[in-house]
């Protein structure tokens, strides 16, 4: 029996599939400049905020106390590469978020705006767009929450509901949380290499190497910028001065430089990894059998959709720095359009969940992050039974 | 004449700068950021920027763009694409430049008239303000005169198929090179005549350049009512006309009947023709299946109208890309080349050529083409 057989008739089901089928097609018919003039606007104002970040973390050098002048001094450093730092990690974070997530999820794909097509764009990140789309639009929306087709419960390394068989292994959990909050980028860019399969033999090396292959560009592109050549760039700009005995040295030039691109990096991964924890793990989610949802029909979907994600609330800043993700249940519901219309679709798919008597789960980032991380440390342990999990 | 590009020397050297500045900015590129101070300087993409309108009739309207740095220059009769943005979505159309390629300052024009109905060219003719970017392509088409070879050329031009024989005749021109020309022009009446005054004074100043505006309509008739193409007004107003090269642009049931007439009289190689494609295909009211021509695996296949294409691509033997097969992974996307195709989620026709379309949720209505 399908989950949604637990709160609703067959019928009932489809009725409710039906009432998501006129809300899509409501957006999708308006659709329109005001769209077109959003999206627009927030890539400008991202590749802005960018250029202010790696100018702000430049200025900063300047006002080393080494230097001597009127304005330098530790406290004039500090906050401008403080606000260097986080500009740059706002950058990356919105342009990972709330532009390319959304980009490669075919949601703009309706302008025919060349420069923003789902299968053209590529993001700043580690892991190549089109390997993102695989292991995220294909695999992680079509079986959400589906235990052992979708790869993202745990992503592979994680125990985060009591339906995975303990191991030993997840008694490294907490370590492992945090190792993957911080370098969350690169378990992402590793992800569709499916490194659990690889390991166990079900998946062939020959099937992964031209993955690899594109991953280890794509890295190796993304950390020569950051790591190396906006560093040398800095120290270039300083050279003349150094060579005659003027302000910082060269190493600690490349140093600040290098430190600010990690710390932004960093930043980013933390925040990211926030969100998209909040989005499936929080307490009174679920999970589904692959035996439940043989043959599931789109209204069944649908209602699997509803049932395995998390909203966030939040203020309107709080939703566009979360990629709208912080309406992780809509998004489920309609993962192509465009994202700017998730807050208006928000109470109407409330509602509809009220009336047909399903659960919606929507609560603030700290109860979300805080049952998530709970879960976590609690499924590190063995249990509790698993015969004792509901549907 | 094309200006020769004079800086290819210098390429390699600033291409590998540029190169290396990309990296900095990857997986933009520096064009990127370059954009957002001046679209005009961006090269990853080509826009322009329109700096002054002028109408030419009630319904027609000349647009003076600046293009961006990787404009290249164009030969009298070509065309460009010009990308406009309506209703949020990026539409294609195709505009011949008006401007002879002799024009100093970097500039060019495109000359637009309203179609009924047309909401690219409306939005052109009516809503285009003066500072705004389209984004536009590079000239192409090989509907322009012969550089070295001496002809005597006779356009035929209806409406605003004017544009082509209008640069032509104004590059001529500013070469001091103009031929005896004899120009056949249609138009509704003499208000209406796209470039009329500047037409008239061309005929006045040069004896070897001959008017012959056909006034199609009377004063605020919807429809033409007289001056249909025949062989007897070719014959009355261009006696010679079998002794030249003619260049003709307009309507399509002129062009049918203008290639017609050259058949019979065996001379269709001297009759040179510049059409503009239709963008929607004529769709039969309830089309259901069709054709599918699969254009990149050059494979054809007759599909139903409930079957997604992408079945009917891997029942003819392809293995498309696709995902989730229900039309949330936009794994499947590919290009509509030309036909109609129904999203069968909502029953939705697109018909527009180059249109993204689901294959594991889009059926043929009708024959159609996909770029597969």
């Amino acid at each position: 029996m399908h989950p949604a057989h637990t709160y609703m008739s067959p019928e009932q089901v489809e009725e409710f599939g039906r009432e998501l089928d006129a809300m899509r097609e409501e957006v999708l018919a308006s659709r329109g400049e005001r769209d077109r003039r959003y999206i627009l606007r927030l890539i400008g104002t991202q590749r802005r905020i960018g250029v202010a970040g790696r100018a702000l973390i430049f200025a900063s050098i300047l006002l080393l106390p080494v230097w001597g002048h009127a304005l330098a001094g530790p406290w004039a450093f500090g906050l401008t590469l403080a606000a260097g730092v986080l500009a740059l990690a706002l950058a990356k974070i919105l342009e990972n978020m709330e532009i390319a997530h959304n980009v490669l999820h075919a949601q703009w794909d309706w302008m025919k705006d060349p420069a923003i097509q789902s299968n053209t764009w590529e993001w700043n990140h580690g892991c190549p767009s089109d390997q993102w789309m695989h292991s995220h639009n294909v695999v992680h929306h079509t079986w959400t929450n589906v235990l052992g087709r979708d790869r993202d419960i745990g992503y592979g390394m994680l125990r985060v509901t009591r339906e995975q068989r303990w191991h030993p292994f997840y008694l490294l959990q907490p370590l492992n949380t945090v190792l993957m909050a911080v370098f969350f980028e690169w378990f992402i860019a590793l992800h569709d290499l499916e490194i659990n399969r690889l390991l166990s033999g079900k998946k062939r090396w020959s099937e992964a190497r031209p993955q690899w292959r594109a991953i280890r560009r794509k890295v190796g592109l993304q950390s020569l910028k950051d790591a190396l050549l906006w560093p040398l760039l800095g120290t270039a700009l300083a050279a003349p001065f150094a060579l005659n005995g003027l302000g910082p040295s060269l190493l600690s030039v490349f140093l600040v430089v290098l430190a600010a691109n990690i710390g932004a990096n960093i930043l980013r991964n933390i925040w990211t990894f926030m969100i998209i924890f909040c989005g499936h793990f929080p307490a009174d989610v679920h999970h589904f059998s692959r035996a439940s949802v043989e043959g599931e029909t789109r209204a069944q979907w649908y209602v699997r959709q509803l049932l395995g994600s998390c909203n966030i609330r939040g203020g309107q800043l709080f939703h566009v720095l979360s990629g709208h993700l912080s309406h992780q249940i809509e998004h489920h519901l309609f993962p192509d359009l465009p994202s700017n219309r998730y807050p208006e679709l928000a109470p109407r798919v409330h509602a509809l969940a009220v009336r047909y008597g399903l659960p919606y789960n929507s609560a603030p980032l700290g109860r979300q992050f805080g049952t998530t991380l709970l879960k976590l440390l609690r499924f590190s342990f063995p249990g509790p039974s698993r015969k004792a999990a509901p549907a | 004449m094309t200006p020769a590009p004079d800086h290819r020397t210098s390429r390699p050297l600033l291409s590998r700068l540029r190169a290396v500045a990309d990296l900095y900015t990857y997986p933009l590129r520096l064009s990127h950021y370059a954009e957002l101070v001046n679209p005009l300087w961006s090269t990853h993409k080509l826009q322009a920027r329109v700096v002054e309108i002028w109408d030419e009739t009630r319904n027609s309207r000349t647009l003076t763009l600046k293009p961006g740095l990787n404009w290249r220059g164009h030969r009298a009769g070509q065309h460009i694409r010009v990308g406009v943005p309506v209703e949020g979505m990026h539409y294609t159309r195709t505009y011949t430049i008006s401007s002879p390629p002799e024009r100093r300052d970097g500039r060019f024009t495109i000359t637009v008239k309203a179609i009924d109905g047309g909401r690219i060219s409306h939005y052109l003719v009516r809503k285009v303000r003066v500072g705004d970017f389209l984004p536009v392509g590079l000239p192409q088409g090989d509907f322009y005169l012969p550089d070295a070879q001496p002809v005597r050329p006779l356009f035929i031009t209806a409406g605003s198929g004017i544009t082509p024989a209008m640069s032509m005749l104004r590059s001529l021109v500013a070469q001091q090179r103009l031929p005896d020309t004899v120009h056949i022009h249609y138009a509704p009446h003499d208000r209406d005549l796209i470039f009329g005054a500047e037409l008239t004074q061309l005929a006045q100043e040069h004896d070897r350049y001959t008017l012959h505006p056909v006034y199609t309509h009377e004063y605020g008739a919807e429809k033409q009512t007289k001056g249909y193409f025949s062989a007897a007004q070719l014959g009355r107003l261009c006696p010679d006309w079998l002794e030249r090269e003619v260049y003709a642009c307009g309507p399509p049931g002129l062009l049918a009947a203008l290639e017609e007439h050259f058949a019979q009289a065996g001379e269709s190689r001297r009759l040179h023709i510049e059409r503009f494609r239709a963008d929607f295909a004529g769709l039969p009211d309830g089309a259901i299946g069709g054709r599918v021509r699969f254009a990149s695996s050059a494979t054809e296949a007759t599909a139903d109208g409930d079957v997604p294409l992408l079945r009917v691509a891997e029942d003819a033997g392809l293995n498309p890309p696709h995902g989730c097969r229900m039309g949330i992974c936009h794994t499947c996307t590919t290009e509509l080349l030309g036909g109609a195709v129904r999203d069968l989620r909502d029953g939705r026709l697109i018909s527009e050529a180059g249109s993204r379309v689901q294959t594991c949720i889009c059926a043929a209505a009708g024959d159609c083409e996909l770029a597969l």
